[in-house]
């Protein structure tokens, strides 16, 4: 079972999400020449203006206007995207599979990461429950997706800290990984993909067409 | 909580309509629109909202009804287009009249959503599909579908005929003359530099307005025309019911017109979405970029003649004023600073209102919803209240706003909410603040 999970599934993960993410991306970027508007419209310089003003934190109005959730949001993600790729343990992994080795986090900073992911998971779900707004559009779907994120970081952590018999965990750990990476181009995490293009055409219509500010 | 009184509005241009469709019509119509009429972006849209609920406090009608969550823009999509898809065009009767109610009345198209957005989802952009599908139904507010149908027939908003056409011209012209010697409205002048064009109401119920602005131009020295024939008319309320085959027609004469008159530029009066019309959704429905000519709004042509001192000004307006930002030339042209040193330099007193420029609230009557009329007024007002104290707390007697929807939909609000105040054009304001020489 590890062997496999180990071996095959891992291939069958990255093959799935790039193949994935290439698919979607191509279809979508021949769907773009039917909507006669797209191509025209964007504009690099207000498209990179428009994803500057939303990457940087506390850089738009909304999101200064919800300090909590904008520090919380900000921490996830940045957690969510960089902990798998330089978490030591996976750096290893590299190496020991395709020979290549980069830079790896300290182990007491990918902890409190990977916690931070767990923590904000948690934030996002409660806050589908309280704030109504948000309750009245979150569907059974919305919380199998965060749940789905958390996996491979409570399994991981688990695994790490040997609370559990460690090849059981291990085994959990990769297929719930492999799940999320597998999932990640047809559900709502494609949004990943999308943001900067989703973006770049909302600056490019506000800077360039209607000389206007989109933050 | 949906608002029962709203709930229970009777509409026919909505509700007898929805009485003769059969679920076969409903199902193949919307289905169409999914699939052949929108691609991209629609796909991006769906496919990209987390559900995280960020733009519900950018909407006025959601913050107005006490933060009632089915106000929230990502709550109107869920309720209409979202149902939509999950259902495969499977929808009744109940569900296309509140799917009407929604994107109808409770979405003016303002674009302030987009803005909180992280991902900078065009939700006005999904609303507008709704209205395609209720338009492609036959299912549109009797009022608005009144309009467009004058659009389709005279190629103006409000049934002008072509003898009331010139003859109010020739009346306004009289009314100038009276008060500057030598004023003319002249027509069809080729090859003049300013064509200019109006809004169906103006000629209709607002013709002084026209008189103003001959006195303007006849001031500033301009050299200006209108035509004589259809085309004149810039307003585009076929845009807003979801007819684009009619919006193309109308912005193309309009265009066409301003060609044939071989005008260097077409100035407009003030108006938000007709700006809107013509320089963006209508050139783009036509398949150009751009327009084939300029469009200066009335905005930055009083811009140009005060700072370029062709119009003097030698009185300036007293009690406290207070600015209305109309979406569609704010959030959708930069015009804020240019309306700014104008009301600046016209008002001796004036209080800006909090949140402005692109971040200001719709009027709730933009977008086609003032159109929609007296049936559904109530729920405007219901859906505005932080308009109105927007404009309480400046303490202002007078809004300025360069919009024709702005300006009847504040009205409204003045009237409704007791604010004692009243709504004014700009151009009602230079005639009064102008120096104008007598020959």
């Amino acid at each position: 079972m590890y062997e496999f999970v180990r071996g095959p599934l891992v291939w069958i993960a990255f093959l799935g999400f790039f193949g994935g993410l290439a698919y979607r991306f191509v279809a979508m970027a021949r769907l773009a020449r039917k909507d006669k508007v797209v191509y025209r419209t964007y504009d690099a310089k207000y498209g990179a203006r428009s994803i500057l003003h939303w990457v940087v934190p506390f850089a738009g109005v909304n999101m200064r206007m919800r300090p909590l959730y904008t520090l919380l949001s900000y921490a996830f993600h940045v957690c969510v995207l960089v902990t798998p790729v330089f978490l030591l343990a996976h750096v290893v992994l590299w190496r020991e599979s395709w020979g290549v080795s980069w830079w790896s986090l300290p182990e007491g900073v990918a902890d409190i990461m990977t916690l931070a992911v767990i923590f904000a998971c948690l934030f996002f779900m409660i806050r589908r429950l309280v704030r109504p707004e948000v309750r009245n559009v979150s569907y059974l779907s919305d919380f199998l997706l965060a749940l789905l994120v958390m996996a491979p970081f409570i399994t991981g952590f688990a695994a790490h800290h040997q609370w559990l018999p460690y090849r059981m965990t291990l085994v959990v750990h990769i297929v719930s990984g492999a799940l999320w990476l597998l999932l990640i181009p047809w559900t709502r995490l494609v949004h990943m993909m999308w943001f900067p293009f989703t973006r770049a055409y909302m600056g490019s219509e506000f800077g360039a067409v209607r000389h206007a500010r989109d933050w | 909580m949906a608002d029962l009184q709203d709930m229970q509005v009777i509409d026919p241009g909505v509700d007898e309509s929805i009485a003769k469709l059969t679920p076969e019509r409903i199902e193949r119509t919307i289905n169409r629109v999914l699939t052949q009429e929108s691609a991209a972006r629609l796909e991006v849209y769906l496919q990209t909202c987390v559900h995280c609920g960020l733009c519900a406090d950018s909407c006025q009608s959601y913050i107005s009804r006490d933060k009632d969550p089915d106000f929230a823009p990502v709550a109107k999509v869920k309720d209409t287009l979202w149902e939509m898809v999950e259902r495969k065009g499977k929808v009744d009767g109940e569900f296309l009249h509140n799917a009407a109610r929604i994107a109808f009345l409770e979405c003016g198209a303002c674009r302030r959503c987009s803005m909180y957005c992280p991902f900078g989802i065009d939700i006005s952009y999904l609303i507008m599909t709704v209205r395609r599908i209720l338009n492609l139904l036959g299912v549109v507010p009797q009022y608005l579908q009144d309009t467009t149908n004058s659009h389709a027939v005279t190629m103006n908003q409000m049934w002008v005929q072509q003898d009331d056409w010139i003859d109010t011209l020739m009346w306004q012209e009289e009314d100038a003359r009276a008060e500057l010697a030598g004023t003319r409205i002249p027509l069809d002048k080729e090859g003049a530099e300013i064509m200019y064009s109006v809004i169906g109401p103006e000629p209709k119920i607002l013709a002084q307005l026209i008189a103003n602005m001959a006195i303007i131009f006849k001031v500033a020295g301009a050299d200006w025309t209108m035509p004589s024939t259809d085309g004149w008319d810039n307003s585009n309320m076929a845009m807003y019911s979801g007819d684009f085959e009619t919006m193309g027609r109308v912005e193309r004469l309009h265009w066409e017109r301003a060609m044939q008159l071989k005008v260097k530029r077409v100035v407009m009066g003030e108006c938000g979405h007709a700006y809107r019309g013509a320089v963006y959704d209508g050139p783009r429905y036509l398949g150009w970029t751009e327009p084939p000519i300029p469009m200066v709004h009335a905005v930055e042509f009083y811009y140009e003649l005060l700072t370029t001192g062709r119009l003097k000004i030698v009185r300036k307006i007293e009690e406290p004023v207070t600015v209305q930002d109309p979406c569609n030339i704010v959030r959708g042209r930069g015009l804020h600073e240019k309306l700014r040193y104008i009301v600046n330099a016209l008002c001796e007193d004036f209080r800006d209102m909090e949140p402005r420029y692109e971040h200001n609230y719709c009027c709730q009557a933009g977008g086609g919803l003032i159109n929609c009329g007296p049936p559904w007024k109530l729920s405007r007002m219901k859906s505005n209240r932080i308009k109105a104290d927007q404009i309480r707390e400046t303490g202002a007697h007078t809004v300025i706003t360069p919009c024709h929807n702005c300006h009847s939909g504040i009205e409204d609000i003045i009237g409704y909410y007791k604010l004692g105040a009243h709504v004014n054009f700009i151009s009602e304001l230079l005639i009064k603040c102008i120096e104008i020489p007598q020959a």
